[in-house]
C-alpha cells in the first residue's frame, strides 16, 4: 500500500512563496498527474514529495506516516528524471544494479531483476553499453527500468516525455500507462502537456502559481472545471470564452460586448442584473449556423485547418476576441468570409468575470 | 606512414611554396629549436667527458679520443696522428708528455721512443659516449635511493592531493551552505600568496609536527592546493545535479555519491591535476631543500643541486642525473596527455 497525502505543503525560497498551501490525497495505485503552465511548481511540489527538496511548512504523509524528516533515500520512491540522469560512466546494466547494491541485495537477485525488467521494457539487447551509445528512446526506458528495478512504492516523473519527438512521445505513453497497469503502483507524472495528461491520469492536479485550482477526475476537469484557468487549461484546442453582462427579463440572457445576445439555460443559477459573467464553450459546442443573420455570435473567419475528418475554423470576434469552431468532416467555408454560429447551450459553462470562478 | 608524411609536407602553395610556407615551417622549426635544443645538447653532454665537456668552443657531438693497449705499458695509451717531422702521418700512442714535447711510441713497435713537438700531433678521436657518466650514479652516488624519495613523494602527494582537492571542490560545487561563496573567495584568494611569503611559518609548523627530515614533511604541506580545488570545482559545477540526485534516490550516501559517480566523472579533470601535480612535486626543490637536511631523504632535485659544490662542479655526474631525472616526467606527460582533453562526462542527459 502507498497512500500519499500532503497537508498544506509550503515551500519559500527567501520571500517568494513557490508553493502556497497544498492539500492532496493520493490514494494507492492512482495515477495522479500535475499539470500546470511552466513556472507553476510543479515539479518543486514533486521534488519535495521525493525529499530532495525541504518544506518549509506542512506535511507530507506516506502510509499515513509524516515523512518531512526522512532523506530521499529512505522514503521508498523512485524518481523518473527530465534529463533522464543516467549515470554517463556506468553501462546500463551498471545504471540499473546501482541502486540495488545500495540495498544490499544478493548478487544473483540483482541479476535476476535485471533480467526481468530489461525484457520487459526491451532493452535487454543494450545491458553492456554506455548511455552515450543510446538513442533518446533508449534513454527514457533505462531511466524508467532503474526506477522499475527498485520496486518502489511511489513513482515519480518529472517531465520523462519532454525531451523525445511527438511520435516517439505517444508510443512511450502507452507504455508508461500499461506499466502503471501492469505494476499497480501509485505514479505521481509532472508534465505540461494537458493531452498526456488527460490520456494517462486517473486523477489530474491543476496547478497554477503554487496552488492546486481543481483536483479529480480528467472528465470532471473537462465537463466540469472549477474556474476560467483550468477550464482554458484542459482540452485542445482551448475553450472559446466570451465576455457579457447578464440581463434579466423574460429568462435570462447574456448580452455579449459585441451586442450579441445569448439565451442562457434556466437551470443555471440566478445571476443579478448586470453581473459581468464570461461565457466558456468548447469549440465543439458551437455550431455554424445555416444563413450570416440567423444564429447568436457573429464572426470573422480568420483561417482554417483541414484535417480531413475534421476541421478546424480559427475566427474573431469585432471586438478581436478569438473563438474557434470544430466541425466535423470538410468545410467550404474561406477565410474572409463572415459566419454566424449558434451555441449549444447544454454544453456551455458560465464564470464569474470578476473571480474567475464557475457559476 | 605515407600519411604522416603527407601531413607535415603539406603546404599552402601547390607546387611550389607561397611565402605562408616558408613563414609557418620557419616559425615551426625555431619554435623545435628552441624547445628541444636545449633537451638535445643536455642529453648529447650528458655523455661527454669531463675533457670534452671543459673544452672550447664545445662540439655537439661527443667525442672521445682512441686508447690503444701497448705492450709494456699498463694503461691504455692515448692515439694521435703526427702530422709534421719524420714520422708524418704515422699513428702513434703517447706515453706521457713534458711541457711542450710529447714521447711518443709506434704500436708495431713499441720499444722504440720517439720525442716530438707537442704542436705536430693531432688526437685520433672518434664518437664514443662516456656511459662511465651514468654507471657512476649508481656506483658512488645513491641514486636509486634518490630516485626512491622522489618517486614515494610525487606518488603520495599526488593521490593525497587528488583525494583532499576533489573532496573540497565537491563541497564548494554541490552543497549548498552558509558561507560558501566566502570559503571559496578564501581559496582563491590563497593563489595571491606568494609561496616565499609562507616559508617561514610553514617551516615552523612543520618543525612543531616533528615531520622536518622526513618525506612527509615535504608531502603533507603541499597536500592541498588552491589552484587544484578551483580547477576540480569548475569542472564539477559542469556535472548536472539531476545525476546527484538520482543517485540519491538510488539511496546512495553522500560518501558513495563523491566515490562512484562525481570522482569518476571528473577524472578528465583529475587526471589534468595529476599531471600538473606529478610535475610540480617531481620538480619541486625549494621547499624539500629547507624541510629536507639529511642525505638519506634527498629528492633527485636535492642530489642535483649536491653536485653544485662551491669550488667545483661535477658536470658529467650533473649532467646525466639530469637526464635521468627528466625522463620519468617526459614518460608521464607522454602517457597522460591524451587523457586531458578525452571527456566522458557528456553525455548523461540528453
Amino acid at each position: 500500500m502507498a497512500n500519499l497525502e500532503l497537508r498544506n505543503v509550503k515551500k519559500a525560497y527567501g520571500a517568494v512563496e513557490v508553493i502556497r498551501g497544498v492539500d492532496l490525497q493520493i490514494q494507492h495505485g492512482e495515477f495522479c498527474v500535475f499539470v500546470g503552465p511552466s513556472g507553476c511548481g510543479k515539479s518543486t511540489l514533486l521534488r519535495m514529495i521525493s525529499g530532495l527538496e525541504t518544506i518549509t511548512d506542512g506535511s507530507i504523509l506516506i502510509d499515513q506516516s509524516v515523512v518531512n524528516g526522512v532523506p530521499a533515500a529512505e522514503r521508498g520512491l523512485a524518481m523518473v528524471f527530465q534529463s533522464y540522469a543516467l549515470y554517463p560512466h556506468m553501462t546500463v546494466r551498471q545504471n540499473l544494479s546501482f541502486g540495488l547494491e545500495n540495498l544490499n541485495t544478493p548478487k544473483a537477485e540483482i541479476a535476476e531483476k535485471i533480467q526481468d525488467v530489461s525484457r520487459m521494457l526491451q532493452i535487454d539487447q543494450l545491458l553492456q553499453r554506455r548511455p552515450k551509445d543510446l538513442s533518446g528512446g533508449q534513454r527514457q526506458r533505462v531511466a524508467i527500468g532503474r526506477a522499475v528495478v527498485r520496486e518502489p512504492r511511489v513513482f515519480l516523473f518529472d517531465e520523462p516525455l519532454s525531451n523525445l519527438d511527438a511520435e516517439l512521445r505517444v508510443d512511450m505513453r502507452g507504455e508508461i500507462a500499461r506499466l502503471h497497469k501492469r505494476l499497480g503502483n501509485t505514479m505521481i507524472y509532472v508534465t505540461h502537456d494537458q493531452v498526456e495528461a488527460m490520456t494517462m491520469a486517473d486523477k489530474i492536479a491543476v496547478l497554477r502559481d503554487g496552488l492546486v485550482e481543481q483536483f479529480g477526475t480528467p472528465l470532471e476537469l473537462y465537463n466540469a472545471p472549477d474556474n476560467i484557468f483550468v477550464a482554458g487549461f484542459i482540452g485542445s484546442p482551448k475553450m472559446n470564452f466570451l465576455k457579457g453582462v447578464v440581463r434579466n427579463g423574460a429568462g435570462t440572457v447574456l448580452a455579449l460586448e459585441t451586442g450579441d445576445l445569448i439565451a442562457l439555460p434556466d437551470d443555471k443559477a440566478q445571476m443579478p442584473e448586470g453581473m459581468a459573467v464570461t461565457l466558456g464553450v468548447r469549440p465543439n459546442g458551437l455550431q455554424i449556423a445555416p444563413a450570416p443573420d440567423s444564429g447568436n455570435v457573429h464572426v470573422d473567419v480568420r483561417s482554417v485547418e483541414r484535417l480531413g475528418g475534421e476541421s478546424y475554423i480559427y475566427t474573431a470576434m469585432p471586438n478581436g476576441d478569438a473563438v474557434t469552431v470544430h466541425c466535423p468532416g470538410q468545410t467550404e467555408i474561406e477565410p474572409g468570409s463572415s459566419i454566424a454560429l449558434t451555441i449549444d447551450t447544454g454544453q456551455v459553462h458560465l464564470f464569474s468575470t470578476e473571480n474567475g470562478r464557475a457559476l | 606512414m605515407a600519411r604522416v608524411a603527407e601531413f607535415l609536407t603539406r603546404t599552402r602553395g601547390r607546387g611550389r611554396l607561397h611565402w605562408t610556407d616558408w613563414f609557418t615551417y620557419g616559425y615551426l622549426l625555431s619554435g623545435m629549436l628552441l624547445m628541444f635544443g636545449p633537451v638535445l645538447w643536455l642529453t648529447l653532454s650528458s655523455f661527454k667527458s669531463d675533457a670534452e665537456l671543459e673544452r672550447f668552443p664545445p662540439r655537439f657531438l661527443p667525442y672521445a679520443q682512441e686508447l690503444i693497449e701497448v705492450e709494456g705499458y699498463e694503461k691504455p695509451l692515448p692515439v694521435f696522428t703526427v702530422t709534421a717531422g719524420e714520422l708524418a702521418g704515422a699513428r702513434v700512442a703517447q706515453i706521457r708528455r713534458i711541457g711542450l714535447v710529447a714521447q711518443v711510441v709506434r704500436p708495431e713497435d713499441p720499444g722504440q721512443v720517439y720525442k716530438i713537438g707537442i704542436k705536430d700531433r693531432q688526437p685520433v678521436e672518434r664518437i664514443a659516449l662516456a656511459t662511465k657518466n651514468y654507471s657512476d650514479l649508481f656506483a658512488r652516488f645513491n641514486f636509486m635511493r634518490f630516485l626512491w624519495n622522489s618517486t614515494f613523494i610525487t606518488v603520495m602527494a599526488t593521490l593525497i592531493m587528488l583525494l583532499v582537492n576533489s573532496m573540497a571542490a565537491f563541497a564548494l560545487s554541490k552543497y549548498e551552505f552558509r558561507g560558501r561563496t566566502t570559503v571559496m573567495a578564501l581559496v582563491i584568494g590563497v593563489l595571491m600568496v606568494p609561496q616565499t611569503v609562507v616559508l617561514v611559518p610553514l617551516f615552523l609548523v612543520t618543525r612543531e609536527l616533528g615531520m622536518l627530515d622526513s618525506l612527509w614533511g615535504v608531502i603533507i604541506p603541499g597536500a592541498a592546493t588552491p589552484t587544484g580545488v578551483f580547477l576540480l570545482r569548475q569542472y564539477m559545477l559542469t556535472i548536472p545535479d539531476e545525476i546527484l540526485d538520482a543517485a540519491r534516490m538510488d539511496k546512495a550516501s553522500e560518501w558513495k555519491i563523491y566515490w562512484r559517480i562525481v570522482l569518476p566523472l571528473s577524472a578528465p579533470a583529475l587526471a589534468v591535476l595529476a599531471i600538473l601535480a606529478i610535475m610540480w612535486r617531481w620538480n619541486d626543490f625549494l621547499w624539500p631543500l629547507i624541510a629536507l637536511s639529511r642525505p638519506e631523504t634527498f629528492t633527485l632535485q636535492l642530489a642535483l643541486n649536491a653536485f653544485q659544490g662551491e669550488m667545483d662542479t661535477n658536470w658529467s655526474n650533473l649532467l646525466a642525473m639530469t637526464v635521468l631525472t627528466l625522463l620519468p616526467i617526459a614518460l608521464v606527460f607522454a602517457f597522460l596527455q591524451k587523457y586531458i582533453a578525452t571527456g566522458i562526462a557528456s553525455t548523461g542527459g540528453k
